[in-house]
């Protein structure tokens, strides 16, 4: 990653004339100058001019994103437009003010978890990812000072943002999504954005979040982990590979995902009942309800170890997925959970708490009793 | 002199059936014996019989549990699985070809795959389990055949034939376009993939439960074809001449494009979109048996079956991971078809 979201001045004539007009002022103050030595005044009067166009930068500065591509863009950011469903769920942590719309409609439920005026926000479709939805004249007519998206970071997705870019005349920002980046990318973008407070207090909480993860971690050796199979689709039989960004969470929680081992590399497959039956794994992890209130009567998945020990665990999704989808700063406090799940007797702090802290300070809005019982006491919910 | 030509181009005939019958019979049990020999799971032949045995002693097999499960809870009903919904595309595929006097006619011609596919794609946009997708498949693939079947009825001016293929045709794209809708709309990081995945067929994960399910309307929809295969046979000469004959056409026409209906969206409800069976095998076994309806019935039924069991076999096998039906039927069904095509300069008749 570049040196992401450092500014530089930019020599527009409205910006020259205003720090030569600082500079001035602050010259005639300024006793320490010397007259006759002129040679020196001059390259301190430069000096400050330069200071003063990078302090007051006036209508634009250039800015860095992951991509390693310099942008110009308005020196006060107002209004962002989410390119996906990641960047709505990041910026909505970083910034909900500047957030112009959703990616997709927000259902009731996720709406009770999320302050009223963001929760009333529009639905804006997504520019990038897989397939756009949105129309490049509703960006504009929502009059965005810049687009920002959140997630891998490839030459198709960067060819896709010079386009958009090219043809609205909005700046466009890639900001990487990596899980071990969020912490940077979080400063990063707050720089970009003009919020680094609020992205300072959010890249702290995850860095002590994830170093008291690796710290818990550090005291199980990789053997005695147990095996795990994440379980998509209907009928659970989709499940990540290894390097999916599907099981980032549950490599980062360092379990043994057990179709990586036993398959591979690979992203999203779908397999067979017997190789689930083979593997037998410990923990079945799943995002679908549905499929987690069959399992156990299923008379295939009855079969498998984890779920005839009741070990089929349902991650919260309110308002964003703990795990998985999308693949946003959502799945921080999801390893918590995930922590629990897999490794009582190590993460024994007190998880209510721990969500109350992640939801207010993300998600703008502590949940009340009764919505952290439904996050975390529903059936499969934890051990 | 005519009776002996008659008399002899009939027995020979009967001669060419018999002997495809019996290769195709032949063919099935030894691809049963295969399939259910291979797998992901390893279990050994001798495992195999050691568990049916116990089944048949009532002892125990003192076989692991998951072994088990495995041969009976999952790749016992995924073979009759594969067999029920090949043999079922198969037919109606044949029936439709007899049907619409067209070789290039599959059973997706009235829409059945596109409203099946909307439905099972709602269910999953809806977040509904595996029982409420297959209902939502079951009914989507009726209710295309049915709007199509009432644009027939109104356009009464027209071919009746044409009329019904064309409106197939076009309810099959609209509805195919509201599947891209929804596949537009859906959640890209969960719902969009498993919505990939059913389009591209495949019977991974199928219970017996699926099986029960499907199997009566299977059977409800194949009596009445089997008990018409003589007006089927008139059927294929034309709607004028099947007139002339006496055979109500209308009448027949409704019947058998019910019945193949029910049977594909019964099969298609639990397989998802599996393509080319319904194109390929009905060629394959007039080649076999000859175009008459009562032996191109059971003739398509064993080789739609013998093939979905084998490509099964190979989409559980040749990779670590599932691959989709649909793919692998197009890659196998591509060159074989052109060869068909290649070879049957003769009626398809």
């Amino acid at each position: 990653m570049g040196p992401a979201g450092c500014f530089a001045s930019d020599k527009k004539r409205k910006g020259v004339i205003l720090s030569m007009y600082v500079g001035e002022r602050l010259m005639l103050e300024g006793n320490t100058i010397s007259e006759h030595r002129h040679g020196i005044s001059v390259s301190v009067f430069l000096a400050l001019a330069f200071l003063a166009t990078a302090t007051w930068a006036v209508d634009k500065r250039i800015v860095v994103d992951s991509a390693g591509r310099r942008i110009e863009v308005p020196a006060k950011i107002e209004r962002v437009f989410a390119a996906g469903g990641p960047a709505s769920v990041f910026l909505y942590t970083l910034a909900p003010e500047k957030l112009l719309g959703w990616t997709s409609p927000l259902t009731a439920e996720e709406r009770a978890y999320i302050p009223a005026p963001y929760a009333r926000l529009p639905t804006l479709g997504r520019l990038t990812g897989r397939g756009n939805t949105t129309n490049v004249e509703v960006v504009l007519a929502s009059r965005p000072d810049v687009i920002l998206d959140y997630g891998t970071i490839n030459p198709t997705y960067i060819s896709l943002a010079e386009r958009i870019q090219k043809q609205t005349g909005v700046p466009y920002l890639l900001f990487d999504g990596a899980f071990d980046q969020i912490a940077t990318t979080y400063r990063s973008a707050g720089a970009a954005l003009g919020v680094s407070d609020s992205a300072e207090q959010l890249s702290r909480y995850t860095e002590r979040l994830l170093a008291d993860v690796d710290k818990r971690l550090a005291r199980i050796p990789a053997k005695s982990r147990p095996l795990v199979y994440y379980a998509r689709g209907p009928r659970g039989l989709q499940t990540g590979l290894k390097g999916s960004i599907n099981v980032e969470s549950i490599e980062r929680i360092g379990a043994r995902n057990v179709a990586a081992e036993r398959i591979g590399q690979g992203s999203l497959v779908s397999v067979s009942p017997e190789q689930v039956l083979m593997w037998n794994p410990q923990i079945v992890i799943t995002i679908e309800s549905a499929f987690a209130t069959v399992a156990g009567s299923d008379e295939i998945w009855k079969s498998v170890i984890a779920v005839r020990s009741g070990h089929v665990y349902t991650a919260p999704t309110l308002p964003f997925p703990w795990l998985d989808s999308p693949p946003s700063v959502n799945r921080l406090i999801g390893l918590k959970w995930l922590g629990r799940v897999l490794y009582p007797e190590l993460f024994t702090d007190d998880l209510r708490a721990e969500t109350r802290t992640f939801y207010g300070l993300f998600y703008h809005k502590v949940p009340d009793e009764q919505q952290l019982n439904e996050l975390l006491s529903g059936p499969g919910r934890s051990r | 002199m005519n009776q002996i030509a008659d008399r002899s181009v009939r027995s020979n005939a009967g001669r060419k059936a018999a002997l495809g019958f019996g290769f195709a019979i032949m063919a099935l049990g030894a691809l049963i014996l295969i399939s259910f020999s291979v797998g992901r799971y390893p279990v050994s032949l001798n495992e195999l019989w050691l568990l049916l045995w116990s089944k048949i002693s009532g002892m125990p097999s003192g076989l692991p549990i998951a072994a088990e499960t495995v041969v009976l809870k999952v790749r016992g009903p995924r073979l009759i699985a594969s067999m029920i919904v090949g043999g079922s595309l198969a037919v109606s595929g044949g029936v439709y070809q007899g049907l619409f006097r067209n070789p290039l006619v599959s059973p997706d011609i009235l829409g059945v795959s596109s409203g099946a596919a909307l439905g099972a794609v709602l269910g999953i946009y809806f977040s509904l389990g595996v029982v409420g997708i297959q209902i939502l498949a079951f009914a989507g693939g009726l209710s295309a055949v049915a709007a199509v079947y009432l644009i027939g009825v109104f356009l009464r001016q027209h071919d009746p034939v044409l009329t019904l293929v064309l409106a197939g045709v076009v309810i099959g794209t609209l509805l195919g376009s509201v599947v891209g809708l929804i596949k537009y709309l859906a959640d890209p990081y969960n719902q969009l993939p498993a919505i990939t995945f059913w389009l591209l067929g495949s019977l991974t994960g199928i219970t017996s439960a699926d099986v029960w399910v499907i199997l009566p309307a299977i059977v409800l929809g194949l009596t009445p074809l089997y008990l018409l295969r003589w007006r089927m046979n008139v059927m294929t000469l034309g709607d004028e001449e099947a007139r002339a004959l006496g055979v109500d056409t209308r009448q027949i026409r409704l019947i058998v494009i019910s019945a193949a209906t029910l049977i594909t969206a019964a099969a298609v409800s639990v397989s998802g979109i599996i393509g080319w069976i319904g194109l390929l095998i009905p060629h394959l076994a007039r080649l076999l048996v000859g175009p008459d309806f009562g032996r191109l019935l059971p003739a398509s039924i064993l080789l739609g079956a013998g093939y979905l069991l084998g490509v099964d076999t190979l989409a559980r096998t040749i990779s670590t991971i599932e691959v989709p039906l649909g793919v692998l039927t197009a890659f196998i069904g591509t060159p074989f078809f052109i060869w068909v095509l290649a070879r049957s300069q003769t009626g398809w008749r």
